[in-house]
Parts: structure tokens; C-alpha cells; sequence
């Protein structure tokens, strides 16, 4: 995985409560086995006419957001469906980070397996930072990981939170798989037990 | 409870049994039980496990169905479409490679993942259990702690049989009272989702308790927990109680003789205690709760279908109007229509949501001697093959068939358009599926969720329909 340090990018805003995964990536573009390729159909229904033309009044279709590495989003976004297709689309894309007031659980989960940074802050900072994105080039915002900010244009500085584990995860590019596997003493010694007082469950 | 124990919830009770390891920072190492594989979201997963030189840690508890993107028409020629057909052979390839049990397209054990798991007895009580699917919250209706997870999750489960984890908060929602007469669990779980909203869950297991939920059989159960996630939970549990153990018993792959009886002992322990610790808890009285259909692009959209399109402008701030009016827009409905005087188009009876063969019986019980309306297109999609042909022994395929409807095989469908089973633009359906996403059953379509019943009443009368109205008390 790609590690995720300081970013300093173009932001986009897309202040609209509730995208769900069909809008980030609508069902049938799923029919891949590769992980990468999905960026062209990134909100596909937002971003494309009924002709296949872009719609030039979508904020990513625009110029400087066509850039956007950051994108500050409305609350409960990625609700809906499990598939890592939503961040993998928005990875492919350019996103590395998105912002907003509150993520649903399975989509903020699946950011971190991809490098990308799922920050939450509070609706009226994102507000405020929704408003330097529509300053577009003149107005990039810093993300910077480990010291836990994001950098408005004019230098203020706001503070996010986020897991210990997934922010040195993030920063380091982690396989967590690896880091699982070093435990796999532990994981033979728990089936073991299962086993003798649950042999139904484990086999 | 042992004496002096701190009363733990069902969750904190599959929790604690399932932890392998705390890592310093509170991050559990969580072994899981069972793991579903389905078509649509594992291939870059075992791509991963090759690319590393990994394999699965215990194919022996993974099982693999193809359920997404596969054909509800004739099978017999294959998958016509190339991307579906390459998936689903993909699939077929890595289940071989590894020796995971696998539910080929022509067994009849085949369908959607989340009714093949309980029909088959891999889902049980006390166990974890994840696939790359959000609807996974189904198996909490056995009192197991299932959910769903994303592709890199599935290789790591695959890689380690375990998930980075930390635990979840605690909610109960209790349901009390008696159901009124043409009320059903989809009706109970969308009351609970317009209640709590779409991002009420997030972060939380809710445990459904309650009179209600007690009295309901099994494929209710798994409607409610199935539509937690659209409350935004990952996970919807309902303590295992008789109707459970007797549901399962003599499932292929539930435990057998004395092991069946150590299991049930077990399970006994796993309700919640008397004085356990929820972070939050919800009461909704039965009597509250109406046949009710959605009326917007958020399964929060809620109202009962004795009521009216809802008006934007009665919402307090301009987001929620601005949002509310873009749904009416793409809906294509004008504030104060009647819900019954909304046509639709399609019927879709089906997905993980309500397919189950109760779910068909309740549908044919509406549709019985009936006719689908001049101009609608309905379907019915059992959730497997065996739901199919117990429906077929029970006749209800007669019933649907003779009224006009389309009978087909198992599988997603219509509840996702991965397959050719879409809505065209602006074509209205009236759906048994779980989520009205703008573009969910296909884009441009309309999607009007309900139960089963009232999915059929709306086939037989053409528009949204109060089923109370069709079928004698």
C-alpha cells in the first residue's frame, strides 16, 4: 500500500449528505477482477449526461477540481454497500483524502486498506473548507498526517483525530496482513481451545 | 453469569469469545468462524493471496457461491455476458485452487449468499461470520455476529482467518406489542430505519429485542437484521431463542446428536444478561408501525402508504430541503400525491432481503387468482434454488405464473442491476429489495421499497396499493 504522509492538493467540495456507494460507483461497473481502471466511472450518474458527455456543471468535470486530490464531502459518506470499489474508484482518480462531518463504517474502513485518509470534522468546518475548495487552484489545502492537521489556505491550522494503529499503518504503508501473521502462534493456540470446547465452530 | 461477572449484551458475549489477541492500542485480533465468498468482490482478493505467495488459512470454513452478477433467466447456455461469464469463472478457478466448498450455478443449493448460509446451516448461533457484502447483517438474525467487509478484508480473512478489529458500541431496539393485521418485518425494520435515520447505527451492533421480534419466525428475523446496515450498523443481532434451534436442526451443516445438544447448551448462555450495558436504546410501540413503502432515494424515506408524497419546504434548513427536493425531482413525484396514486411500472419480488419462501408465500397469498396489471412488468426471484422448488412443491409458482409473473432462477437480480435484471430510465418499481439508491436497479430507475405483500398488491392493481385493502382480515 501506497504510505500516506502530507498531502498538499487541489480540494473539491461535494457538500451532499448521504452519497452512497451505488453514486460513487454504481453496481454495474463491479464486474472487474482487477483493483484498478474504475476511476472513469467515479460518480458516474453526477458526473456523465444521459448522452455519455461529461456535465460540465460537475464539480469534478471542472477545472481546477478535474485535479482534485482532496475531496470534502457531506455527512454519512459511502454509505451503503461493502464494495472497496467506491475507494478504489476514487483512488484511481486522483483522491487520497477525504473530509467530512461522519463516514459510514464499512466505506471509512475500507479507505485506510488503500492509502487513502477518511478525516472527520465537525459540519461547520467542513463548511469552511468546502468554501476555500471553491477557490480552486488559488486555495490548496495541506493535510498533514502525522502531526494530525489540515492547512487552510491562510495558514490556520485544524486538528483531526484518528486510531493510532491506522494512522501508523497510513504513514508507514503497512501490510496488515503481515503484521496478523506474526501473531500466527496465537491464532493456532485459539483455534486449538475453540476446538476442544466448541468443535462445531471450528472444525 | 458467573457471580460478581459485569452483565455482558449477546455482542460483548461473541465478542469476548472471539478475541485472540488485544493489541496494545485496544485493536483485538477477532478470529472469524465462517467466511462468504461470492463473485463480485473476491477476485482481487485471491489475486492478492497469489501475488503474496499466500494461501487460505482455512478454506474448510470459506464458502463460495456466485450470486451477484449471475443470469435469473435459462442457464442452460451459460453466462452470455463476458465480464459476468470472466467473474463468475474466476470464482470457479480460485475455489478449485484452494479447495473451498463451492455452490455451483446448476446445484440447487445455489443462490444469494445471504439465504444459502442459514438454509445451509453454515450460519449458527454464536459465531462470527463476514463477506465481502454488506448485507451480511442478515446472519445476526441467529444470534451470530455477522458483517460485512470490504475486499481487502476478505484476503486477509482468507490469509489469517482473522480482522483487525475494534468492538463496536451497543444499541438496543426493542419492539413491543402486537403487529397489526398486513404489517410485517420489512415494515418493523423500515420503521426502525425512518426512526433512527440512515447514519443512526453507524458505529453500533443493535440488538433487536422485544415481544415483536420474539414472535417472528426466522425469514423475519433476517429481514430486520439484513436492513441494519441501512441504518447504518454494520451488524443486527437477535438472541437465539427454540425457533431458531429448531430452524436449524438437521441443516446439512449444523452440528449433529450430541454435539447438536452441547451446541444448544451453549447457545443458551448467549443472550444478553439482566442488566446489561447499551450505549443507546429505542423503543417503538406496534401499534406505530403501518404497511409503509419509501418515497425517496434514502431507505430513511419513509411513510405510511395511507399517506402522501412528503413537501421539501416543511424540512428545516435549505441542505435537507435542497436534498429533499433533488430526490422528489429524480423520483418524479410532485408534495402532496397520494402514495396510492403512484403507478408503477415493474414489481420486484426478491433479493437477500425477502426472498425466502415465506417471503414468496406471503406475495402469492396477495397475488392468489389475481392478475398483474395491464402494462406492469413483475418478477419473482427466489433467493435459491431450494427456496425454487419448495415453492414449485407448494404451487406457488402456479399462482405467480398464472397471474402474469415471471419465475426465475436464483439470484441478487433486480435488487443491484449487476445482471441484465434492470430498470430502464424513469421506469417505477415496486421492490423487496433494501436499498431506492438513484441508479440501484438500474440508472434513471425508481425504486419504491415494501414488503412482499404490498409488492404484490402493487402488481395487481398497478400503483402503490394498501394491501389491507386486497386481502380479507
Amino acid at each position: 500500500m501506497q504510505p500516506f504522509t502530507t498531502l498538499t492538493g487541489i480540494a473539491a467540495a461535494l457538500p451532499i449528505p448521504n452519497i452512497d456507494t451505488d453514486k460513487i460507483i454504481p453496481a454495474r461497473f463491479l464486474k472487474t477482477i482487477k483493483r484498478t481502471g474504475l476511476g472513469s466511472a467515479l460518480f458516474h450518474a453526477m458526473r456523465y449526461r444521459a448522452d455519455g458527455s461529461e456535465d460540465p456543471e460537475f464539480v469534478l468535470n471542472r477545472e481546477p477540481w478535474r485535479k482534485a486530490e482532496i475531496l470534502i464531502a457531506g455527512p454519512n459518506f459511502g454509505c451503503g454497500s461493502s464494495r472497496e470499489h467506491a475507494p478504489w474508484a476514487l483512488l484511481d482518480f486522483g483522491i487520497r483524502c477525504i473530509i467530512a462531518p461522519e463516514f459510514a463504517d464499512i466505506f471509512y474502513n475500507n479507505c485506510f486498506k488503500n492509502g487513502i485518509l477518511p478525516i472527520k470534522l465537525p459540519q461547520s468546518v467542513c463548511d469552511r473548507l468546502a468554501e476555500d475548495a471553491m477557490l480552486g487552484a488559488n486555495a490548496r489545502l495541506t493535510v498533514d498526517l502525522a502531526r494530525q492537521v489540515v492547512v487552510r489556505p491562510d495558514g490556520e491550522e485544524i486538528r483531526f483525530e484518528i486510531d493510532p494503529f491506522r494512522k501508523r499503518c497510513l504513514l508507514e504503508g503497512l501490510d496488515d496482513i503481515a503484521l496478523t501473521l506474526a501473531h500466527a502462534d496465537a491464532i493456532a493456540a485459539y483455534e486449538s481451545r475453540r476446538r476442544a470446547a466448541e468443535p462445531w465452530a471450528v472444525g | 453469569m458467573a457471580e460478581g461477572a459485569r452483565p455482558r449484551t449477546l455482542f460483548d458475549k461473541i465478542w469476548d469469545a472471539h478475541v485472540v489477541e488485544r493489541l496494545a492500542d485496544g485493536t483485538a485480533i477477532l478470529y472469524i468462524d465462517r467466511h462468504l465468498v461470492h463473485e463480485v468482490t473476491s477476485p482481487q482478493a485471491f489475486e492478492g493471496l497469489r501475488l503474496a505467495g499466500r494461501r487460505p488459512r482455512r478454506p474448510d470454513l470459506t464458502f463460495a457461491v456466485a450470486d451477484h452478477n449471475v443470469p435469473t433467466s435459462d442457464r442452460s447456455a451459460g453466462i452470455e455476458e463476458p465480464e459476468s461469464r470472466l467473474q463468475v469463472q474466476t470464482l470457479e478457478h480460485n475455489v478449485a485452487e484452494f479447495g473451498i466448498t463451492y455452490f455451483p450455478l446448476h446445484d440447487a443449493r445455489q443462490g444469494i449468499v445471504h439465504v444459502v448460509g442459514p438454509e445451509q446451516g453454515i450460519t449458527l448461533p454464536g459465531l462470527t461470520i463476514v463477506c465481502g457484502d454488506s448485507h451480511t447483517s442478515t446472519h445476526g438474525a441467529f444470534g451470530a455476529l455477522a458483517f460485512g467487509i470490504g475486499t481487502s478484508e476478505v484476503e486477509h480473512v482468507l490469509a489469517t482467518q482473522t480482522l483487525l478489529q475494534k468492538p463496536a458500541k451497543n444499541m438496543l431496539i426493542e419492539v413491543n406489542g402486537r403487529l397489526g393485521f398486513g404489517c410485517t418485518a420489512k415494515d418493523v425494520v423500515l420503521a426502525i430505519i425512518a426512526r433512527i435515520g440512515t447514519a443512526g447505527g453507524t458505529g453500533h451492533v443493535i440488538e433487536y429485542a422485544g415481544d415483536v421480534i420474539r414472535s417472528l419466525d426466522m425469514a423475519g428475523r433476517m429481514t430486520i437484521c439484513n436492513m441494519s446496515i441501512e441504518a447504518g450498523a454494520r451488524a443486527g443481532l437477535i438472541a437465539p431463542d427454540d425457533t431458531t434451534f429448531s430452524w436449524l436442526k438437521g441443516r446439512p451443516h449444523a452440528p449433529r446428536g450430541e454435539a447438536w445438544d452441547r451446541a444448544v447448551a451453549y447457545w443458551r448462555t448467549l443472550p444478553s444478561d439482566a442488566g446489561a450495558q447499551y450505549e443507546s436504546r429505542i423503543v417503538l410501540a406496534a401499534t406505530d408501525i403501518a404497511p409503509l413503502v419509501t418515497w425517496g432515494t434514502s431507505p430513511e424515506d419513509v411513510v405510511p402508504i395511507t399517506g402522501a408524497v412528503p413537501n421539501p419546504e416543511d424540512e428545516a434548513t435549505e441542505a435537507r430541503r435542497a436534498a429533499k427536493r433533488r430526490m422528489l425531482d429524480y423520483m418524479g413525484l410532485t408534495p402532496g400525491t397520494r402514495m396510492q396514486d403512484i403507478r408503477v411500472d415493474v414489481v420486484f419480488i426478491g433479493s437477500c432481503t425477502n426472498s425466502r419462501i415465506e417471503d414468496l408465500r406471503a406475495a402469492a397469498a396477495v397475488v392468489n387468482g389475481r392478475k398483474v396489471a395491464d402494462g406492469v412488468r413483475a418478477m419473482v426471484v427466489p433467493g435459491s434454488g431450494l427456496v425454487k422448488q419448495q415453492a414449485e412443491r407448494e404451487g406457488l409458482d402456479r399462482i405467480f405464473k398464472e397471474a402474469g409473473f415471471e419465475w426465475r432462477e436464483a439470484g441478487c437480480s433486480m435488487c443491484l442491476g449487476m445482471n441484465p435484471d434492470q430498470l430502464k430510465p424513469g421506469q417505477r418499481c415496486a421492490s423487496t429489495s433494501n436499498r431506492n439508491f438513484e441508479g440501484r436497479q438500474g440508472p434513471g430507475g425508481r425504486t419504491h421499497l415494501m414488503s412482499p405483500a404490498m409488492a404484490a398488491a402493487a402488481a395487481v392493481t398497478g400503483r402503490l396499493a394498501d394491501v389491507r385493502e386486497l386481502v380479507a382480515h
